[in-house]
């Protein structure tokens, strides 16, 4: 029972003898193996530890268990929400915005303003177009958006509903209330690609349908356009911009989405910050776009390249190499030399690896997440003389990643050790945690059921992150990200140390005070 | 305030918010709003019309008929692999978020917080299911052998392409000899999660109920009960569990939280079934009172007052012996409940709330916080039905504002109308009003506190009322150089 003067939560409420008692009593009517044959449980566990399982569990073909990548309009939101008072628009279900919406915010600690039109089975038999009429002008009344960025569910791209002939037909009918706001659109099929590629298509839509086009296009010397891409860390995009204002104040981000998830208290307001549409109409203007993550920006940039003919670049600028490119290819598009604020941060951080390297030298690392994450994530490792023995994509992209990820691992002198598992999940991470161990793990959080069944700690670095707070705040990207990325993983290693000597009369003659 | 004026105040909310909609939506979501009192005769709790189709384009915080029945009925079933079959999306966007506690050895005998799913691609829309379905039930079968069986949660496209997943199910039954359960909750099915529980409960009825495997061998006593409708939240069932022990009973199933195959198959064998979430379990309880003869009881464990009056109710359905125990079991944790009352209702006595949650919440909680000298002033349903509306009549404490399926624009409207001092929803929700400088409290999962059920969960529920409305920190949302107040 409970102590009116220390009351306890479940954690340690269940730990109390009343709710023991009950607990074990309960396993009289349990048919679960661990209430039945408790050895048959160890057994089968040290069983899925084995090669034997590893095997078996690697040539799965049908069942995907704890995936790490999730669906298109999850990206297409992100995208949407990149754009001054812009509301996302799902043409589908309304349960698939619910996820979305609470997926989001439990990520950034945030609203998520996203709307859907609510199809059921009466759309499913003769189409979404009333649900688009409907929602369409309900969403604007509400709203007041300037735009409405419209993607898809599974649902209506599988009974084959045509977006672009429905929006106009919505805007016929909707006396007038339709004709001063912008309305775009994508298909974003859940069974194609994954988050990134949702993020991809809307990006894509946005930008061709919302541009003035190229009859009336004149070029804007010096403009540089940037497209961020995924990046579920505000604090990047904010220092994207800020290491972009040094060079010149005509690059502007396409589909900065740092504001939407990083408001003030004092007052909710539904939309905030955002590229204003006036910069994504004349995107077509600039001399060149910048992508940060080539592998969310495919079907982008083709319109750009090859519809718009502009100068576009791949930079990713996570870690000091990736860093370094970028900043070079700003200094070398804008046609000015480094800024000295930024020589000082790249020596500063460079200062910082060699104060921190000898914890991270020769230390294991599985790391899994989006391909461009990993791409400069797992530069950063090879950077600091880790190993990154596991890279584990499950949403790898077909085409180019493993040869990008390949000619990363092969600067490290241990290349030979390292494993690249394109489109595997984290049930397939389990096993090569078990057969070939790693020190420790970088990834989301569904790694930390990883951690519990392998004790390989979990260094949190990735999307979504629910159960640690603020980390999105910060920047990996950068010079002073790549240093934010030091002081999590060296302190994670230092921290795991401490737990390592902290036995009392055992250990602790390592339990240092200074390190 | 007085009543007759909140409930103008109440009713000019309504008015309001409706004069922004198109007329088709306004006219709409008229019938979902209205005022009662406790007074009232055919207020909005006897009129407000639910459980209809959702108007297009709003913020809804409606789920879907896969969220209802994976989410919810069948989720937590422990011992069984549930799979999201179809794009990957739905079973990653509801892994692990719904803290349904169990225990067990994850991913060998017990596998609720884990995501398994088909992972649909664009072949699989275009050449059919259920070759993959089948290969995913056999490697599920050979990589986790522990598993007590299978369930097939649809996703949307499932029933859009024509798949036989029934016949999938039935055939891997013969081969495994495991149950091998297919269920077609597909996401556009009905209006929002409530449609989704129905399928679950029926395909309980229709693949659990016959299965008396487990019954067989069963020895009963007069005092077996099932508790129905506990997901065990934050651990709600344990919490509630004990005090049905103590009272004498026994605790043969937990219906789903922390459920194991043979929980859900040996509950016919119960001589009262407990209700507690009406919503989502009533279908399953009534189809065993028909076929089993088994009575059903509902009850309320939130807050010490509704806690006791349960178990009075239930244990005069088992005679003296249990009502003796029963108001023994009531003493010994009044007086612990009244240190808890005398502890925090100082500090929360007078203090107004809106709800807006699902199930059974937005009626049973408003005791508990009455227990605290808390008020309610707004409450609603996500998906609830006419009977759910009826039922929370007799729980209003003064003028109530109904509001069904309220989106997110309504339910900020009003709450900036009204101003409660407390409002308690869910995550989506959750920072739109801390934003304002509202105290917010999650009502799906207890803000990752918890439990809530039963005595013990009421000193935590004080205890986290409390910390939401008396933190230092909603003090600090107005500058020292602002002038005015901010937020709502």
């Amino acid at each position: 029972m409970q102590d009116v003067n220390n009351i306890v939560n479940g954690q340690k409420l269940f730990l109390k003898e009343d709710y023991q008692v009950s607990l074990a009593a309960k396993k009289e009517f349990e048919g679960s193996m661990g209430s039945v044959n408790p050895s048959k449980v160890e057994e089968v566990a040290q069983w899925t530890k084995s090669w034997d399982y590893r095997e078996k569990n690697l040539s799965r073909e049908a069942i995907t268990v704890n995936p790490a990548k999730a669906c298109q309009p999850l990206g297409a939101i992100m995208a949407a929400l990149g754009f001054e008072n812009t509301m996302p628009y799902v043409h589908g279900s309304h349960g698939c915005v619910a996820y979305f919406r609470s997926y989001f915010t439990r990520h950034f600690k945030e609203p998520t303003p996203c709307v859907s039109d609510s199809m059921s089975e009466s759309a499913a038999v003769f189409g979404g177009l009333a649900n688009m009429k409907d929602g369409l002008r309900n969403c604007n009344a509400m709203y007041k958006p300037e735009h409405i960025a419209v993607s898809t569910t599974c649902m209506a791209e599988v009974i084959g509903d045509d977006l672009g002939a429905f929006i106009i037909g919505a805007k016929d009918e909707a006396e007038g209330e339709l004709d001063n706001i912008e309305i775009t659109n994508a298909h974003t099929p859940s069974f194609v690609g994954s988050h990134i590629t949702g993020y991809d298509n809307m990006m894509k839509g946005m930008l061709e349908q919302l541009s003035i086009g190229k009859d009336a296009r004149v070029i804007d010397e010096g403009r540089i356009n940037i497209i961020p891409g995924f990046e579920p860390y505000l604090g990047s995009l904010a220092e994207v911009k800020e290491i972009a204002a040094t060079f010149s104040d005509k690059i502007v981000m396409l589909g900065d989405h740092e504001e939407q998830w990083n408001t003030g208290a004092g007052g909710y307001s539904l939309y905030a910050g955002g590229t204003p549409l006036e910069v994504a109409k004349t995107a077509i203007n600039a001399e060149t776009t910048i992508s940060l993550q080539k592998y969310s920006t495919i079907q982008t940039a083709k319109t750009i390249k090859n519809k718009w003919k502009q100068g576009f670049e791949i930079c990713n600028p996570i870690g000091l190499a990736g860093t370094d490119e970028f900043v070079m290819k700003l200094a070398e598009l804008t046609g000015k030399e480094v800024p000295e604020s930024l020589k000082t941060q790249r020596a500063q951080l460079v200062d910082a690896m060699q104060d921190s390297y000898p914890y991270m030298h020769g230390k294991k690392f599985a790391i899994y997440g989006d391909p461009d994450f990993l791409l400069g994530l797992v530069s950063f490792i090879v950077e600091m003389g880790g190993i990154p023995t596991h890279v584990l994509c499950h949403n790898a992209p077909r085409k180019g990643w493993t040869a990008d990820m390949q000619a990363i691992i092969d600067k490290s002198d241990w290349a030979g050790d390292c494993q690249i598992w394109a489109g595997k999940d984290l049930w397939h991470l389990r096993s090569l945690m078990f057969t070939e161990p790693v020190d420790f793990l970088i990834g989301n959080v569904y790694g930390k059921e990883l951690y519990r069944d392998t004790k390989i700690p979990l260094i949190r670095i990735g999307f979504p992150i629910f159960d640690r707070h603020h980390l999105h705040r910060y920047s990996m990207s950068g010079y002073k990200g790549a240093l934010n990325l030091l002081t999590w993983i060296t302190n994670s290693v230092l921290d795991e140390l401490d737990e390592e000597t902290k036995d009392i009369a055992k250990t602790d003659y390592f339990f240092d005070c200074v390190r | 305030m007085a009543n007759e004026e909140l409930e103008a105040l109440q009713k000019e909310a309504i008015e309001e918010v409706l004069s922004v909609y198109p007329a088709k939506a306004a006219k709409n979501r008229a019938k979902h709003l209205g005022v009662d009192t406790p007074e009232g005769v055919k207020g909005a709790c006897d009129k407000t019309r639910s459980n209809k189709q959702t108007v297009p384009g709003v913020m809804s915080q409606r789920g879907c008929a896969y969220a209802g029945s994976k989410g919810v009925v069948w989720g937590p079933i422990k011992d069984m692999i549930h799979i999201s079959h179809g794009p990957v999306g739905c079973g990653q966007y509801s892994r692990a978020g719904r803290r349904n506690y169990y225990i067990g050895t994850t991913g060998v005998d017990t596998f609720v917080t884990m995501n398994f799913t088909t992972d649909f691609s664009e072949n699989d829309i275009v050449f059919g299911g259920d070759i993959k379905l089948k290969k995913a039930l056999g490697e599920i079968d050979e990589l986790f052998p522990l598993n007590n069986g299978i369930s097939i949660q649809s996703e949307c496209p499932i029933g859009l392409i024509g798949d036989d997943i029934q016949a999938v199910a039935k055939v891997h039954k013969k081969e495994s000899d495991k149950p091998t359960i297919a269920v077609s909750c597909e996401g556009f099915r009905g209006v929002s999660q409530s449609l989704g529980h129905h399928i679950a409960n029926d395909m309980i009825r229709d693949e659990i109920m016959p299965d008396a495997s487990h019954r067989q061998n069963f020895e009963s006593t007069d005092f077996d009960v099932a508790i129905i409708g506990d997901y065990n939240i934050g651990g709600d069932a344990w919490a509630s569990r004990v005090l049905l022990e103590e009272m004498g009973l026994r605790v043969i199933a937990q219906w789903s939280g922390d459920a194991t195959y043979k929980e859900m198959a040996i509950a016919p064998k119960a001589k009262l079934n407990l209700l507690h979430c009406y919503r989502s379990m009533n279908y399953i309880s009534r189809h065993m009172e028909q076929e089993f003869g088994i009575p059903w009881m509902e009850y309320n464990f939130f807050g010490p007052s509704k806690t006791t009056e349960s178990l009075r109710k239930i244990a005069e359905f088992f005679g003296k012996e249990v009502q003796e125990k029963a108001e023994a079991v009531i003493s010994k944790y009044t007086k612990m409940t009244d240190e808890v009352i005398a502890k925090y209702r100082p500090k929360l006595e007078g203090k107004k709330v809106m709800l807006y949650v699902g199930g059974l919440r937005p009626r049973h909680v408003i005791g508990a916080y009455e227990d605290l000298g808390m008020e309610v002033i707004g409450t609603g349903y996500e998906f609830g039905h006419g009977d759910d509306y009826k039922r929370t009549k007799e729980d209003l404490g003064r003028a109530t504002l109904i509001y069904d399926d309220v989106n997110e624009y309504e339910l900020e409207k009003f709450v900036q109308k009204l101003k409660p001092d407390l409002v308690a929803s869910g995550v989506k929700e959750k920072y739109v009003f801390q934003k304002m400088g509202l105290p917010f409290r999650q009502m799906h999962s207890w803000d990752y506190s918890g439990p809530y059920h039963g005595y013990d969960a009421f000193a935590i529920f004080a205890k986290d009322m409390d910390l939401a409305m008396n933190s230092p920190v909603w003090s600090h949302t107005k500058a020292p150089w602002d002038k005015q107040e901010v937020g709502a």
